[in-house]
Formats: structure tokens, sequence, C-alpha cells
């Protein structure tokens, strides 16, 4: 299951559940009690959710961090330089080898850019912006042959959706 | 934590009452235009109207920024008309405001279809000033300059909420109820709608502020291009103008919730030291936790992407366990009968309290990787204001309508389905990010097309609903304006 499957279970999964807290409230509200017991209750469910949410939820949310992007590979086997123009990507080289890491310097000669690698499926498998004046190094490794697509994530004027390029990758083993 | 104190707000003694409802017509016009320019992007997607890219990407440009101006245009009336029952304020300021807003919507229309102006309502730099010629440098400057008169126009309009406030309570940090939170005083206790009020001061003039310097900046370039922004630096003043600005806009609706549910269940919005705590902890989270629109930037230090994600979760805490339960709180078995208005205010709580959860998701750098820029993310923006912000601002339309009884009144069926739609169209939003699906693209790909039919089909029902609650207002403004 990938990010985006689990992102969007996960988001659903808890809207239900909120839904399901306001169905109750909504389909109770016809009974009239004193609001004193209520409000008892309420801030209990308050004070657990409260705890809830700082012991169990932010230590997942800053765990999840470990997970980021920024700190790049030291010295990728494979480096492509990508430039961004309106509205065309520049790559030095569209071929490299899978299982081993690739790292991409990413960068922009006008707008803000976004490079987003597509599998083969039409998954968005890794990103970074492409921005004047900067390199974004992103390090990716590709575990499936084939022939992946860059597409452009930040809009960048009038042909940004046709702002795609190719790069193919091959069965691994090499240094690339 | 102990209750503080009770408050129960009296019936508005609104000054500024005709503006209020001048602003909520405007607001029910525009929004309306707003939401046919969406659906004809989303025809466009859906593959149902051919539509050429360039006037496909005006019509991003005008939606986006039309819908901003309005969410802070009916904010403000909703905020105003609840505020000045506590705190005295001077009426003109929002005829200035309007003054502005007007001159602001005109330059930008200009600027946007003679014009042809289309670099999106976040208008990154340097994309105005390069076009490769899709548009000229007058229109640039035109939209620009025209945002640049609206921001001023509400920066006004908060400086006179600061005016009030400080005046009324002492400084904005009594109206944040700070002597109470920390002093333990129990004398001068800001009702909820004071304190909500005080946020929305304090973080949207920040928000200008920031705006205005990089507008500003932009204007330079576009006048010298010799001088240039740091792109980063443009990044980051935009979105911390952005995002920050339209989040104020639901903290101004909210207070509608604050108002009219202790009205319509007859139970008290407490004042609590837990709820002063959760607004002082949203005033400081609001405006620091814009990284996460920068996640994918990897330029930005380490330190504010880790902000960005973790405090983005923090800050859900306030609108899930302290305004959301409170609001459930107030409702549950408080032998109300549902109508129209109760039931759009139930759906606002729900809206926001449920949009949050996809935008804590997508906070998370490892979410973010592969969902930022995609449907996903107007997936959960809409979320929180189509089924958030809107529904406050209708129950109030209709409130006004109604010409404040809060007894229930007739059916609520069309709140229910204006929730169904609602829901169904952020829902394709949200697939959309899931099947990875790019956003702001003119042309869709064939499978991907599939969501934006379903979300097309959906999109008429909410305007087809969103023109009823407007009506409902509109037929009633001249008798509401004569009756003063």
């Amino acid at each position: 299951m990938n990010v985006q499957t689990v992102s969007v279970l996960l988001s659903f999964i808890l809207i239900l559940a909120l839904a399901a807290v306001f169905l109750r409230v909504r389909g109770l509200a016809h009974e009239g009690r004193d609001y004193a017991p209520v409000q008892g209750n309420a801030y209990r469910i308050r004070a657990f959710g409260f705890w809830f949410l700082i012991l169990v939820g932010l230590p997942i949310s800053i765990w999840l961090f470990r997970e980021n992007p920024y700190t790049a590979e030291a010295a990728a086997p494979q480096v492509i330089n990508v430039t961004g123009y309106q509205w065309y990507w520049e790559l030095d080289q569209s071929e490299v080898a899978a299982g081993v890491p690739v790292e991409f310097r990413v960068t922009s000669a006008d707008v803000n850019h976004g490079f987003g690698i597509y599998d083969a499926a039409g998954t968005l498998v890794a990103q970074t912006q492409a921005m004047p004046g900067y390199v974004n190094r992103l390090t990716h490794v590709f575990e499936t042959p084939g022939t992946y697509q860059v597409l452009c994530l930040e809009y960048c004027g009038l042909v940004h959706h046709n702002m795609i390029a190719e790069i193919v990758v091959t069965e691994g083993g090499s240094d690339g | 934590m102990a209750d503080t104190t009770f408050t129960h707000s009296p019936a508005t003694t609104d000054r500024g009452r005709r503006w209020v409802v001048l602003y909520l017509a405007t607001t029910g016009l525009v929004l309306l235009l707003m939401m046919l320019a969406g659906l004809w992007m989303r025809l466009a997607q859906a593959g149902w109207v051919y539509t050429d890219p360039a006037l496909f990407y005006q019509l991003m440009t005008v939606h986006g920024t039309g819908m901003v101006g309005i969410a802070a245009l009916g904010g403000a009336a909703v905020l105003w008309h609840f505020l000045s029952a506590h705190v005295r304020l001077n009426s003109r300021v929002m005829g200035a405001n309007f003054g502005l807003f007007l001159i602001g919507v005109v330059a930008i229309l200009v600027a946007d279809f003679p014009g042809r102006f289309g670099g999106a309502w976040t208008f990154l730099y340097p994309l105005p000033a390069t076009s490769q010629g899709a548009w000229p440098a007058w229109a640039a400057a035109l939209h620009l300059g025209g945002l640049l008169v609206i921001g001023v126009g509400f920066l006004i309009w908060c400086l006179e909420l600061a005016r009030g406030i400080i005046a009324t309570y002492g400084g904005l940090g009594r109206g944040l109820g700070w002597h109470v939170l920390f002093g333990g005083s129990m004398r001068d206790v800001p009702p909820p709608t004071v304190v909500a009020a005080t946020m929305v001061t304090i973080v949207t003039t920040l928000a200008l502020i920031a705006g205005a310097l990089v507008l500003v900046m932009s204007l330079i370039n576009l006048a010298f291009p010799a001088v240039e922004i740091n792109p980063l630096l443009a990044k980051n003043l935009i979105y911390f103008f952005g995002h920050t600005f339209i989040n104020a806009t639901i903290y101004m609706g909210v207070v509608a919730v604050y108002e009219l549910l202790p009205r319509i269940t007859d139970r008290p919005w407490k004042t609590t030291k837990v709820f002063l705590a959760a607004w002082t902890l949203s005033t400081t989270m609001v405006l620091i936790i814009f990284p996460h629109h920068l996640l994918m930037d990897f330029a930005m230090p380490v330190w504010a992407m880790a902000i960005g994600q973790v405090f983005s979760y923090v800050n859900s805490f306030p609108v899930l366990v302290v305004t959301g339960l409170g609001a459930l709180a107030i409702l549950h078995r408080s032998g109300i009968r549902w109508d129209l208005v109760s039931t759009l205010l139930l759906i606002s709580m729900f809206g926001w309290m449920a949009g949050v959860i996809p935008a804590v998701v997508d906070a998370t750098v490892v979410v973010n990787s592969v969902m930022h820029n995609t449907m996903w993310v107007p997936g959960h923006f809409h979320f929180y204001l189509l089924l958030g912000l809107l529904p406050m601002m209708f129950a109030v339309m209709i409130h006004l309508a109604r010409g404040e009884d809060t007894r229930p009144q007739g059916s609520d069926l069309t709140a229910l389905l204006y929730l169904l739609f609602g829901l169904g169209f952020v829902s394709m939003f949200l697939i959309g990010g899931w099947a990875s699906v790019p956003r702001r693209w003119a042309e869709h790909l064939p499978e991907w097309q599939i969501w934006d039919q379903v979300a097309s089909v959906m999109a008429v029902g909410v305007i087809a609903l969103t023109t009823v609650f407007v009506a409902m207002f509109l037929v009633r403004t001249p008798a509401i304006l004569r009756e003063g």
C-alpha cells in the first residue's frame, strides 16, 4: 500500500468517525437535558482527547519527521542536473539504473516549477520544487525499471500542463 | 480546568448594520459568480467543455483571488456584526474598506480579462513579470495593484478592530484574556467573540503587512526588472500572507457559532481558561506554521520544515478539542428542533473539523512528498471553506433574513443536500490527490477525468443550493436595510 492510499484511507476513516459523532449529536439533540452533566461529560472527553493528541499523536508526528528528504545521501552514485524552463525540462541525462540512488540537482532558469516524478502507473513517487537561484537536491531510488515521467507540479504559466519529460530506468546493478 | 465566567451575548446593537448587509449581499453574488468559474474549470478538466488554456488560467486566477476576497468580505461582515455588540466601532471604516474593495475588484477584473493576466492568486514571484508574452506588464501591475488596494482596505479595517478592542478592554493582550489566563483576574473577562476578534486582528494585520511588502516588491520588479527579489524570500512572504489571511477568515466566521448556538439552545458559551489558552495557541500557531506550504522547497532550513509539520498538527488541537467539542456539547441533548440555521452551523463545525484532517495529513513531509500540489491540496481547503466557512456565512445571512429570530423555522433539507453535494465535490478533489492528479492543470489526462466529471455534477448541486441560500437573503435585503 503506497503513501497515497494510506493517506486517503486514514483521512476518510477519521472523517467518517467524526461524521458518526455529529450524527449522534444531531439525532439526540431533540432530547432536552440539563446542561451541567452534558458539559461535565464534554470536559472529560476534551481532557481525554487533548492528552490523546499530546501523548499519542505528537510523538507520531515528531517520529514521522525523521522520514524527510532534506538530508541528501552523500555522493549518490548517479547524478542528474535538472533545469526547468517555461515550458520544458532540461535533464543532462535521462537514463538511470534501478536500485541505485539518484541525486537530482533541480533548479529553474526562469520561474518556479515543480519537479514531480511519476512511475509507469501514473503514481507520483517523489518531488521537489525548481526555484530560480537555488538548487534543490532530491535523492531517489527507482525500485522498478521502466519509463517514468516528469510533470510540472508548480503553476508556471500557460503551458504548465504540457511541461513533461521522460526518464528511462534500466535494470540495476551497475553504478550508473 | 475551572470555568472562569459565563458570557452570553445580548442581541446585537450593530453599528454599521447596513454595511454588514451590503458586505453579505456582495459576498453572496460574487460567491455565485466564482462558483460558476470553478464549475467551468472542472467541466474543462472533465473534457466536457473545451476551454483555451489561457482562458482557463485566467479563470483560475479570478476564481482563487475572488474566493479569497469574498471569504474575507463575508467573514468581516460576520465578525463586525457580532463584535459591534461588545465593542464600539466606527462604521465609516466598513464603508472605506468596501470602497477600496470595489476599486481593487475592478482593477483585477480589467487585468485578468482584457489584460489576460493569469498568474494565479498566489502571484508567485517572478511569474507575474515572466509570462513569455501571455500577458502584458501593465496587466500584472494592475492585478497586483488591485490586490494592494484591497489589502490596504482590510488593514484599515483591522486597525479599527484593534482600536475598538484596545479602547474597550485596555489592550490586545486583555482582548485575548491574558489577564485571566496568566494573571488570574476575574474582571473584564472578554466574551468569545472579542477573543476571536482580537486573534483575527493580530494575525490579519501581520499577514497584510507581509502581503503588502511582497506586492510592492513585485511591483517594483515589474517597473524595474533589474531590481530582483530573492525568490525564496518572496515565496515565504506570499505564503505567510496567503496562509494566515485565508485561515483568519474562518476565525472571523466562527463567531457566528459562538453567538448563535447559545441563543438557539439557551445554553451559554463560556469563556474558560481552556478557551483562552486555545485562542492564544491558535494566534501563535497560525503565524508560524506557514512553512508547511514550502515543504518541497529543500533550500528552506530544516527547523522551519519541522515547525511546518509538527506545529500544523498541534494547531488542530484548538479546533478539534475546544471549539468543535464545545459546539457539540452545547447542542447535545439541548432539546432543540433542527432548522436551516442550526443545521448550517452544525455542518460548519463538521466541515471545519473534518477539513483539518486532510490538511494535517498533507502537512506531514512523508505525505507531502507525494501529495503536494496534487488535487489533495484544493481538496483540503475546499473542505473547510465550502463546508466550514460558507455554512457559517449562510447561517448569518438567513439569521438576518429572519429578523434575528432564533426560534426554529421550517425545514433544513436544503442544508443537508448542500452537505451531501459538498462532500461529493470535495471528495473528488481528495481522490484526485490519491490518484496523483496535479492541481492547476488546464487539461487532464483521460484516466483522471472520471473524478472531474463526478465533481462537475456535484458542483452543479452545490451551486443550486448556494443560489437558494443567497436568494433567501437577497429577497429580504431591501427590508433589512429599511428596518435599519
